[in-house]
């Protein structure tokens, strides 16, 4: 999502295309802020079920780090409202912040309810090498960590962070017949979009893209939310982490905070331990959901898991898409 | 950065000028034309009167680009009295500390430079504390 910006490079699909040996087939870029990686993971989703295509190779990627300070703030920036957000100095986690000081206005939250998020988070990256925080926190280092963007702490926004990740989506009759991997497929998919603005919502704290994109992928999957073994969130803030628990209906509005989490979330570390590198994170988060369903996620394994869920954000859940794996048995 | 887009945005940023529903009665801000409520036609301009209160707020210290001379500031989301709510930067706060529910009414103040690029400057509306008695005459 970066690249134009950052690196002053567009038109990845090419490139990568070209580097890497395969000059001459379909690629493109797929661009929706955070939910970038997601909405790339659709298209091939969608390119593979329609039947055009075989066999398609899903690419995130995001180069965060050549730039610091005001400039990597306004790269960020452009994921808002440029005319009504960002034109008043708004950036991404002061948009966050504004979400989590109406939430703890609204429902009487203790402020350090929302440490829950960072502390499962941490707990899970320890036991992951390609994490970028390999190592449990205490309670007292969130609350104490310095304030970001009041009352947003640093321990309450992931660490924005260069990245890559890849999935190759194919039909099943194309497997080579050495595949000696349980299977997974894609059970439901969907995406869908609220204002870019988050002034522009009747109910700001109802993630209502969230909601619905997991309802429609719930539906296409045939399953209840029982069944799902694990959730992959989007906690590039603890504020969103709770947002998208209750927009998904796994806890009652207002109660996305409470101990215990109703389910495992953030298995391999999440945004928050594995870092968030924006346009590649809904790609890292399939990996992780494949890697969980065929049993290879080490430490962090969920013993026999079946369904696991993925949902990346652009914004605010402005774009939200949602991912129903499933191991085949 | 963009003078004619800027320039377009005008009637907004110097004068809340958003449209009013005539459907349904619905104040709109900013103006999109389709009236968010009940989807009817809206391009009647209507002027916003720059009342509200502080929805939300939050103080950002890591400014983007043009920015920079005014960090640290305060940014908040105003419920307009007319219904709609904005993003803006609060001002003239002096040492008064920032409450959701506190009531505020609009300003022009610059809003951010292009860091000596042009020497353009961006101005617009931003929103300061109302002063009690002057929440006694607005009701």
């Amino acid at each position: 999502m970066l690249a134009p910006m950052v690196s002053g490079q567009a038109h990845l699909g090419a490139l990568i295309a070209d580097f890497a040996g395969m000059r001459g087939i379909e690629a493109y870029t797929t661009e929706a802020a955070g939910a970038s990686g997601g909405a790339a993971l659709r298209a091939g989703y969608l390119a593979v079920k329609s039947g055009f295509v075989d066999t398609v190779l899903v690419v995130g990627v995001e180069k965060f780090t050549d730039k610091v300070g005001d400039e990597i703030e306004s790269a960020m920036a452009t994921s808002l409202d440029s005319d009504y957000e960002a034109v008043q100095g708004l950036t991404p986690v002061s948009q966050a912040a504004l979400l989590m000081r109406r939430y703890l206005h609204e429902y009487e939250v203790p402020r350090a309810a929302f440490g829950i998020f960072p502390l499962i988070a941490h707990v899970n990256g320890a036991n992951n090498r390609y994490a970028m925080f390999q190592k449990a926190i205490r309670p007292e280092i969130y609350n104490g960590a310095g304030m970001v963007s009041d009352p947003l702490n640093m321990f309450d926004a992931a660490p924005d962070a260069d990245g890559a990740a890849a999935v190759i989506l194919t039909r099943a009759d194309l497997l080579p017949a050495s595949q000696s991997y349980p299977r997974v497929r894609i059970a439901g998919s969907s995406v869908s979009t609220d204002t870019l603005a988050l002034h522009d919502r009747p109910d700001p704290l109802d993630f209502r893209a969230a909601r619905l994109s997991v309802e429609r992928a719930k539906y296409q999957a045939g399953i209840e939310l029982s069944q799902i073994d694990f959730f992959e969130l989007f906690d590039a803030y603890s504020i969103f982490a709770a947002l998208s628990l209750e927009a998904a209906g796994f806890t009652e509005r207002g109660q996305g905070w409470n101990e215990p989490v109703p389910l495992p979330i953030a298995t391999m570390g999440g945004l928050k331990a594995r870092g968030n590198p924006w346009g590649a994170t809904g790609v890292y988060q399939a990996v992780e959901a494949v890697l969980q369903l065929r049993g290879q996620a080490g430490e962090s394994q969920i013993p026999g898991a079946k369904f696991g869920l993925t949902q990346c954000l652009g914004g605010p859940a402005s774009t939200a898409i949602t991912n129903i794996f499933e191991r085949i048995d | 950065m963009e003078i004619p887009r800027h320039w377009r945005l005008k009637k907004q940023r110097y004068a809340l000028v958003g449209e009013v529903c005539p459907h349904c009665d619905a104040k709109i801000f900013p103006p999109r034309d389709v009236c968010p409520e009940c989807n009817g036609e809206a391009k009647t301009p209507y002027a916003f009167s720059g009342r509200g209160e502080v929805y939300s707020h939050t103080t950002v210290y890591n400014p983007p680009a043009g920015f920079q001379d005014s960090a640290p500031y305060t940014v908040a989301m105003i419920k307009l009295a007319e219904g709609p709510v904005v993003t803006a930067q609060l001002t003239d706060l002096g040492d008064q500390a920032v409450e959701i529910g506190m009531p505020v009414e609009m300003v022009t103040r610059k809003l951010r430079s292009d860091g000596d690029e042009r020497g353009l400057l961006v101005y617009g509306y931003k929103f300061r504390p109302l002063e009690l008695h002057q929440v006694a005459a607005a009701d």
